[in-house]
C-alpha cells in the first residue's frame, strides 16, 4: 500500500517590535539576562498590560499577506498554565476570536500553484526562555537548577496555524521558505530559526494514498532549521507507516526532534490532559481594526514572493526563481538584467558567487554587477572573484577590474605548461592512461603559478592538445 | 500654638483648610492622626501598617493594602505576599501623592479584599468603631473603620462586590464605588479584574467627591479606564428637587433585610421626598435573583486567574521544597487562606473544559441582561436606591465559618457591581444603635449625580458620624 503524508504546521514569529507586546521594554537578542524587564512582563502584582499597537498592525498586515480576514472585533484570551517561564501564570493570547483567520499561501510547483490553507494567525506574548541544568533529559523535571530569563517574556509573538493541505517534507520545507521570506519582506520580523524569531511545529500524520481521511497525528518540536523540519517530519512518516503495516494504532505524542541523531524522541506522556481554561482578558479591551487602516495597509502589501516567482521563471526555469526568491535576491537579479547582464549569467552569479562570498545584496550596485557578469569570462578569476567580495562596499566600481586582462596569449604561457607537465610525469602517464580527470589537476597548477591571472579556458585547451600528443 | 484638632470630627475638607490658613502644620496634622491611631488602633487593628515618614505636605490618607506602594510593604491582607515591597506606585497612589495627601498607612483588609468582614485577613480582623465585638464589614473594613475612628480624614478602598460600599454602610460613614472604568486598576492587586474598582470613603459626601476628583480619570497604564464625560462637580445644593429616585422592589424586600434597616431607608426615602425627589417603584428581577450566583461565577473565575501569579518565585513568601512543582504547592498551600483557596477551586472549575459553557459563559450572558435591567430602569429614574447591607454589623465570628452567609452580605451590592455601575453609600440612621447604609445607585459616569443627592440627603439627615461611645 502507498501513504500519503499529511501534515500541519503551527509557526510562531517574533515581531522585531521596538517594545513588547504589553509593556514598553524594549525588545531585543542578545542584552544581559533579566535587564529588559518592568513590573508589567515579570507580572508583579497589579501591573496590568496594554497593548503594542505596532504589533496590531504588522499582525494585520501579515494576515492580509496571507489572505486572511481581518477580524472586525479580536479578543485577547488568558490561557491559563503554571510554569516558570509564565511569570502570570496565563499567557495572554487570543483564542476564538483571532485578529486574522481564513487565508492562503499559494506555493508554487512545477504542476501549478499549491494552495495551503492558513486557518488563522493570532497575536500573542511570548514567554521567558529557560535553560534547565543538571538532569538528563534538559527538561524540568529532574533538572537541578533551572534558569530564567524574563528579557524575551513578553516579546510579540504571532501564531500561524496551516491547514494539514501539506503532503510532503519538501513541500512543507518550501512552504516555510516562501513563508519566512514574506515574513521578512514585510519588515516585520527577522524570523531567524537560529536565534528562535522564526519557530516551527509539526503535526504529521498519514493516511492510505487517495483517501481524505483524517488519521491520528503526532506533533514534532525543536526542530531548528527548515532541513531538520524535512528531515524530521520524513522519520515520522516513515515511523508512522510502519506503526500501521504492522497493524498497530499511532498514539497522539508529542515528539522532540534530536538533529545530531536524526531522531525523534517522545515527550513523557502528561500525567493529566491540558485544560488552559481560556476565558477572555478582562484587563484589556477588544481590538478592533479601523477598516480604513485594513485599506491602507492592504494597498501598501508589496508584490509577494509567490507571484513574483511566477513572473520570473519563464525566464529562469522554476527551481533558479525559487532559489532567487526565496533567497531575497530577485529584485538584485532583476535590475542587474535591467542593467545589461545576460538573464541566466546573472542569476547564476547572484545566486552562487554572491551568496558564496557573503554580500549583502541589498548594497550591490546592479549596473557594477552588470559589468562584472559581463565580463566574468574575460577577466582573471582572482580578479572576478575578489570584485565580487567588494561588491557591497560604498562607492564600488568594477572599471579597475574590467581593466585586468586574463593572460590569453598562448605564446606567453606555452612555456610554463610545458614546465608543468614535466614536472609531473607520473599524473601525464596517469591521464593518457585514461585518467581524463586530471585536467582540472593541471590547470590548477597553471593558475596557481599565474596567480590566476591565466585564462582558463585558454589553459584547459593549451593542457589538453599538449597531453593528447 | 497648634489648635487640638479633633480627628473624630475633622473631614478632610476642614483639614485642607486649616492647612491652607496654616493654622496646622502638616506635621502637627500628621501626629493629630498618629495619636489617633496610638489611642485607638489598639482595639479596633485598622492599620497593617503605618508609616512615619512620607512625602507631600496636603491632608493625609489611608490606603487599603491592596494598593500598590512604592518602597512600602502591600500584603493584599494575605501571608503569600508577606515581605513584598513593591518598586512602583499604583496610579491612584501616585495620583494622591502628586495631590500632595501624605500617605498614614496600609488598612486592612479580607485577603485579597475577598471577603465582607475581614476576618479573612491573615493579619487578624478588624473591629467596627460603634461596637469593637462586631465586624467593620469588608473587604475594606480597615479603611472605613479607621475614617470613622478618626484613624484618618479619608482613605482608598476598592470594590468588586460592595467592599466599599458595604463597610461604609457598617461603620456609619459615606463610600463610593465609581462607574468602572472611571478610576485606574494599575497597581492595585487583583481580585476581578471586570469588577475591581477603587474608591474613597469619607466622613462627608464632599470629602468623597473631592478624593474622586483626585483619582479618577483615564490612565494610559490602564486599557479599561475612560475619561470623565464632564467635572466633578462637588455638591453644595440642599434641594433634590426634579430629581427622580426609583426603589427597586426586589432589592428593598429581599429575604434577609432586617426591619430596622427596612425601616431606616423608608424613613429616608420619605425624606428626599420632602426634599423635592419624585420617587417612584421599579424592578430589577433578573439582577437580584441571579446576581449572587452569576457574580460568585465571574469573580472566582477572574481570582482563579490573578491569583496564579503567587508561586513564591519572584517576590513575596516561599516555601522551600525539593523542585520547582513543590515550592509552588507548598508556597500556594501555606500562603493562601482558605478563602482565596476556595474562590480558586471554584472559578477553575467554573472555567474548566466541558464546564465553562454550563457556568463562566452562562454567568456573561446572565450579566448582560444585567446591565440591560439596570439601563432601562434608569432610563426612567436619575437614581436607583435600596439599603446598601441588608443587616447592621453582624458579631464577630457570626458567620466566619459559613461561606454562604457571609457572601449573602453584598446581595443588595452585587448586581449593581455586575452593572458597572457608581453606587454611593451614606449613612442613613441607627437600627439597635448601628448604623444603616442607604444606597444610591447612578447610571454609568452618573457620579455627580451621586454626589448631588447623597450631599442634601447628608445636610437633611444630620446623621452623627461619630460613634455614640467617643461623643
Amino acid at each position: 500500500m502507498s501513504w500519503e503524508p499529511v501534515i500541519g504546521l503551527e509557526i510562531h514569529v517574533q515581531l522585531k517590535t521596538k517594545t513588547k507586546m504589553f509593556c514598553r521594554c524594549p525588545v531585543g537578542f542578545g542584552a544581559g539576562e533579566n535587564t529588559q524587564t518592568c513590573p508589567v512582563c515579570l507580572g508583579f502584582p497589579g501591573a496590568l498590560p496594554v497593548t503594542n499597537r505596532v504589533a496590531v498592525e504588522w499582525t494585520i498586515l501579515l494576515g492580509l499577506a496571507l489572505d486572511c480576514t481581518i477580524a472586525e472585533r479580536a479578543v485577547f484570551a488568558r490561557k491559563n498554565y503554571f510554569y516558570p517561564d509564565l511569570p502570570k501564570g496565563y499567557q495572554i493570547s487570543q483564542y476564538d476570536l483571532p485578529l486574522c483567520k481564513d487565508g492562503k499561501m499559494l506555493v508554487p510547483t512545477a504542476d501549478g500553484d499549491r494552495v495551503i490553507g492558513i486557518v488563522r494567525a493570532h497575536l500573542e506574548e511570548d514567554a521567558a526562555k529557560t535553560v534547565h541544568v543538571g538532569g538528563s533529559t534538559g527538561r524540568i523535571g529532574g533538572a537541578a537548577w533551572s534558569l530564567v530569563d524574563y528579557n524575551r517574556g513578553g516579546t510579540p509573538l504571532v501564531e500561524i496555524v496551516t491547514a494539514p493541505d501539506l503532503h510532503s517534507p519538501e513541500e512543507a520545507k518550501r512552504f516555510l521558505q516562501l513563508l519566512r521570506q514574506t515574513i521578512v519582506e514585510l519588515g516585520i520580523s527577522d524570523a531567524e530559526m537560529e536565534k528562535g524569531t522564526l519557530r516551527v511545529d509539526a503535526n504529521v500524520s498519514v493516511r492510505p494514498a487517495g483517501s481524505d481521511e483524517l488519521r491520528t497525528r503526532t506533533e514534532i518540536k525543536n526542530m531548528n532549521s527548515f532541513t531538520f523540519i524535512a528531515r524530521g517530519i520524513e522519520a515520522e512518516v516513515e515511523r508512522q507507516i510502519a506503526v500501521w503495516e504492522a497493524g498497530e494504532e499511532v498514539r497522539q505524542e508529542t515528539y522532540d526532534f534530536d538533529a545530531a541523531t536524526g531522531r525523534l524522541t517522545p515527550r513523557r506522556a502528561k500525567e493529566e490532559a491540558d485544560d488552559y481554561r481560556y476565558f477572555p482578558e478582562p484587563d484589556l479591551v477588544p481590538v478592533e481594526p479601523d477598516r480604513r487602516l485594513v485599506e491602507r495597509l492592504r494597498a501598501e502589501l508589496p508584490e509577494l514572493p509567490a507571484a513574483r516567482i511566477r513572473r520570473i521563471e519563464g525566464e529562469l526555469g522554476l527551481e533558479r526563481a525559487i532559489v532567487l526568491v526565496t533567497g531575497g535576491l530577485d529584485r538584485l537579479w532583476q535590475e542587474t538584467v535591467e542593467a545589461g547582464a545576460d538573464a541566466l549569467a546573472a542569476a547564476n552569479v547572484v545566486a552562487n558567487n554572491l551568496v558564496r562570498a557573503g554580500v549583502d545584496p541589498e548594497l550591490v550596485s546592479p549596473k557594477e554587477l552588470a559589468k562584472l557578469v559581463g565580463a566574468r569570462e574575460r577577466i582573471p578569476r582572482v580578479a572576478f572573484d575578489e570584485a565580487i567580495a567588494r561588491l557591497g562596499e560604498p562607492g564600488f566600481s568594477a572599471d579597475p577590474y574590467l581593466a585586468r586582462e586574463a593572460v590569453s596569449d598562448v605564446a606567453a604561457l606555452d612555456p610554463l605548461v610545458d614546465a608543468i607537465l614535466a614536472a609531473h610525469p607520473e599524473q601525464v602517464a596517469a591521464y593518457r592512461g585514461g585518467k581524463e580527470g586530471l585536467l582540472g589537476f593541471f590547470v590548477g597548477q597553471v593558475m596557481r603559478e599565474t596567480d590566476g591571472t591565466a585564462n582558463p579556458r585558454v589553459v584547459s585547451d593549451l593542457l589538453r592538445e599538449k597531453l593528447a600528443g | 500654638m497648634a489648635p487640638v484638632v479633633d480627628t473624630l470630627r475633622l473631614t478632610a475638607e476642614q483639614a485642607a483648610a486649616l492647612l491652607e490658613r496654616r493654622e496646622i502644620s502638616p506635621a502637627e496634622l500628621r501626629e493629630a492622626y498618629f495619636e489617633a491611631i496610638a489611642e485607638r488602633d489598639g482595639e479596633l487593628h485598622c492599620y497593617l501598617r503605618t508609616t512615619e515618614t512620607a512625602e507631600g505636605d496636603g491632608v493625609p490618607i489611608a490606603l487599603k493594602d491592596v494598593i500598590s506602594t512604592k518602597g512600602v510593604e502591600t500584603t493584599a491582607g494575605s501571608r503569600i505576599l508577606a515581605g513584598y515591597v513593591p518598586v512602583f506606585d499604583a496610579t491612584v497612589a501616585a495620583r494622591v501623592k502628586a495631590a500632595g495627601l501624605s500617605l498614614l498607612g496600609k488598612t486592612n483588609t479580607d485577603e485579597f479584599a475577598m471577603g465582607s468582614s475581614t476576618e479573612n485577613s491573615a493579619y487578624g480582623p478588624s473591629r467596627n468603631p460603634w461596637d469593637p465585638t462586631r465586624v467593620p464589614g469588608g473587604s475594606g473594613g480597615g479603611s472605613a473603620a479607621a475614617v470613622t475612628a478618626g484613624l484618618a480624614p479619608w482613605a482608598l478602598g476598592s470594590d468588586t462586590g460592595g467592599s466599599i460600599k458595604q463597610p461604609s454602610a457598617l461603620c456609619g460613614n459615606v463610600g463610593l464605588r465609581p462607574t468602572y472604568g472611571s478610576v485606574s486598576r494599575y497597581g492595585v492587586v487583583a481580585f476581578a479584574s471586570s469588577l475591581d474598582q477603587i474608591g474613597p470613603v469619607a466622613k462627608t459626601v464632599r470629602d468623597v467627591a473631592l478624593l474622586y476628583s483626585i483619582i479618577a480619570g483615564r490612565d494610559p497604564l490602564d486599557s479599561t479606564t475612560a475619561e470623565l464625560p464632564e467635572p466633578v462637580r462637588l455638591p453644595e445644593d440642599d434641594s433634590l428637587a426634579g430629581l427622580r429616585i426609583g426603589v427597586p422592589t426586589e432589592l428593598n424586600e429581599a429575604e434577609g433585610i432586617e426591619p430596622g434597616v427596612r425601616d431606616a431607608v423608608r424613613r429616608t426615602l420619605e425624606l428626599a421626598e420632602e426634599l423635592g425627589a419624585e420617587v417612584g417603584e421599579c424592578s430589577l428581577p433578573r439582577s437580584v435573583r441571579y446576581g449572587l450566583p452569576c457574580y460568585y461565577l465571574i469573580a472566582p473565575a477572574e481570582a482563579s486567574s490573578n491569583l496564579a501569579r503567587y508561586d513564591g518565585i519572584r517576590y513575596g513568601a516561599r516555601a522551600e521544597g525539593s523542585s520547582y512543582q513543590e515550592v509552588v504547592e507548598r508556597t500556594r498551600d501555606e500562603g493562601f487562606g482558605d478563602e482565596p483557596k476556595r474562590r480558586i477551586m471554584l472559578g477553575t472549575y467554573a472555567l474548566s473544559a466541558g464546564y465553562y459553557d454550563a457556568y463562566y459563559g452562562q454567568a456573561q450572558k446572565v450579566r448582560t441582561l444585567i446591565i440591560e435591567e439596570h439601563r432601562e430602569a434608569l432610563e426612567r429614574f436619575d437614581l436607583l436606591a435600596c439599603p446598601t447591607s441588608p443587616t447592621v454589623a453582624f458579631p464577630l465570628g457570626e458567620r466566619a465559618d459559613d461561606p454562604l452567609a457571609m457572601y449573602a452580605a453584598d446581595l443588595l451590592t452585587i448586581p449593581s457591581c455586575l452593572a458597572g455601575l457608581p453606587g454611593l453609600s451614606i449613612p442613613c440612621g441607627l437600627s439597635d444603635g448601628l448604623p444603616v447604609g442607604l444606597q444610591l445607585i447612578g447610571p454609568q459616569f452618573g457620579e455627580n449625580t451621586l454626589f448631588r443627592a447623597g450631599h442634601a440627603l447628608e445636610q437633611a439627615l444630620g446623621f452623627d458620624t461619630v460613634p455614640e461611645r467617643w461623643r
